[in-house]
């Protein structure tokens, strides 16, 4: 196994607040990672260091052995960096199609000159790429809605959507943020059947999501986090049993009260 | 040509030159706000085009066919010399220092005596800007915006006016975009200002200032941006309108207002709203 993406000490500090201190994530080619704390630990500042929605105070990420610390959002997607956000965030005057073939724009190569004078290039590129976003539309189950102005989707399928549009990169690395947040238990199991299919896509998952059952089901990896600081990482199994993620989530006392249960 | 259209246009020539270089100002501001910026220095970049245009002629005689383009080359030079500091500022900031430019320009205009006129401007410019050449270049401008927005850049361009940080994560380069947007639109609005120099016959400093970027950013807003089209209309709706209340003689400035104040509380997305389709 070689390792796809790599945080050294990656430290996030907002005025008063260090939100992601010296991380250390390695996350393996192939595998899903999952990254699980309580509310505040700093999951979502660490996607956003990740994405480079934000530059981060110090530390380092390579990715496939490239350092990308200091390359913006953009340079990020071309080399296979893809997300998707915890509060749902669509271009939603779109239509459900123009919305993925938004997130191919790195991999449309016609220059503007070819889309100002219709050159055979920009046809070409753009027929292409309308066959990929219906085929990414059928794979998220979207493919009767292509054409509907995607604000209007059902909450279920926007996450889909989104899901669809961060694909459409054709990327490596695959950033989810809560995926299931506010999925009923059917909506859930779709959606992980939907992400192993995703993964047998040769796309690495790292997922950050509340729904224990969920990452516990789908993870081969999950690291732990805790008021920014990394406090666990092993298997799904490993950080189930850790005294310290059992401390995190439920307090000293019922840590130290399970032990006494487990020890006697 | 048809007798009435002859004395149709005899009577109404400035307006109709001016609707036309309304409507490419619109276009330029319809660029900028197209990929979410807003500037107040279109009016700027139109100056330069109009200074630029009527020394040119004036001093060194150049053909009109070499003033037009060197006119739109000019506000470029500017628009990527500023476009740098001012691109990292965002919403009202960028309106702000776009403000300043036009203001310092204006100063410049009225203190560099021996080559503007300094507050008298200048005058006897040849009427060289042709009705058929003004909307020519505004047919050919809408057209390729038209073009352009049903590709991956007007994909791109949406994306950035609804979710900036997003189209980032979308691989938009956002600093090229937004560059690139500056510099066509202040080509567009030094063509329009080189344009309306050579049917005006002067030109003074006070004319490119604050006032003139309200009314060109009020274009857009009240012909809408989903559309090229839509601006141009605003600019249209808003040039012809004081003409078409002439009638009204006293009340006209009432009307006017009133019905701009109906139309924006009406028609928050201009009127008219459509949006480009932008996939087949």
């Amino acid at each position: 196994m070689t390792t796809l993406l790599t945080a050294s000490k990656l430290t996030k500090q907002f005025t008063g607040l260090l939100a992601v201190n010296e991380v250390d994530v390695a996350v393996e080619a192939g595998s899903v990672h999952g990254i699980i704390g309580p509310n505040g630990a700093g999951k979502t500042t660490l996607f956003n260091l990740i994405s480079g929605l934000l530059p981060p105070t110090s530390g380092s990420l390579t990715l496939d052995g490239r350092d990308i610390t200091a390359a913006a959002p953009y340079e990020r997607t071309r080399l296979g960096v893809a997300r998707t956000f915890q509060n749902i965030r669509m271009f939603s005057d779109m239509t459900v199609i123009e919305n993925v073939m938004t997130g191919m724009h790195t991999r449309l190569e016609y220059s503007g000159v070819a889309a100002l004078f219709r050159l055979p290039a920009f046809r070409r590129g753009e027929r292409a790429a309308k066959e990929r976003a219906t085929e990414l539309l059928e794979f998220v189950n979207l493919a009767g809605k292509a054409r509907s102005r995607s604000g209007d989707l059902s909450y279920g399928d926007q996450r889909r959507l989104e899901i669809a549009r961060a694909l459409a990169g054709d990327p490596r690395l695959l950033l989810l943020d809560e995926p299931a947040a506010g999925m009923n238990p059917t909506e859930t199991r779709d959606l992980a059947t939907l992400l192993r299919q995703v993964g047998q896509r040769d796309i690495t998952l790292l997922l950050v999501e509340h729904n224990m059952g969920f990452v516990m089901d789908l993870c081969d990896r999950i690291t732990v986090l805790n008021f920014g600081r990394k406090i666990a990482e092993g298997t799904p199994r490993q950080v189930r049993d850790d005294p310290s993620v059992i401390e995190a989530y439920l307090g000293t006392k019922v840590a130290e009260r399970l032990a006494k249960a487990h020890g006697a | 040509m048809a007798e009435w259209l002859d004395d149709f246009l005899f009577t109404y020539e400035n307006l109709v030159h001016a609707l036309g270089v309304h409507g490419l100002l619109a276009l330029s501001m319809y660029c900028v706000m197209a990929v979410g910026q807003l500037s107040l220095g279109q009016a700027a970049f139109m100056g330069i085009g109009a200074y630029t245009g009527a020394l040119l002629t004036l001093n060194l005689g150049l053909p009109f066919w070499l003033v037009l383009p060197l006119s739109a080359l000019a506000p470029a030079l500017v628009a990527l010399v500023i476009g740098g500091p001012t691109l990292r500022l965002s919403g009202v900031y960028l309106a702000i220092s776009t403000i300043a430019l036009g203001e310092v320009l204006r100063v410049l205009y009225i203190n560099a005596e021996w080559l503007t006129g300094g507050a008298l401007g200048l005058s006897g410019i040849p009427r060289k800007a042709d009705l058929w050449l003004i909307y020519l270049l505004l047919l050919i401008g809408v057209v390729a915006f038209w073009a352009v927005g049903r590709s991956k850049i007007g994909r791109a361009m949406e994306a950035m006016r609804e979710d900036e940080a997003v189209a980032g994560v979308m691989g938009v380069n956002l600093p090229r975009y937004k560059l690139g947007a500056l510099i066509v639109s202040s080509m567009i609005a030094g063509l329009a200002g080189c344009l309306s120099s050579h049917s005006n016959s002067f030109i003074g400093p006070n004319e490119y200032g604050f006032e003139m970027a309200v009314t060109i950013l009020s274009f857009a807003l009240l012909g809408g941006i989903g559309t090229p089209v839509a601006p141009v209309i605003g600019a249209i709706i808003l040039t012809a309108l004081p003409e078409v209340l002439r009638p009204l003689q006293d009340f006209r400035l009432v009307f006017n207002g009133l019905i701009i104040v109906i139309a924006v509380l009406f028609l928050p997305r201009g009127v008219i709203p459509f949006r480009l389709r932008r996939a087949p």
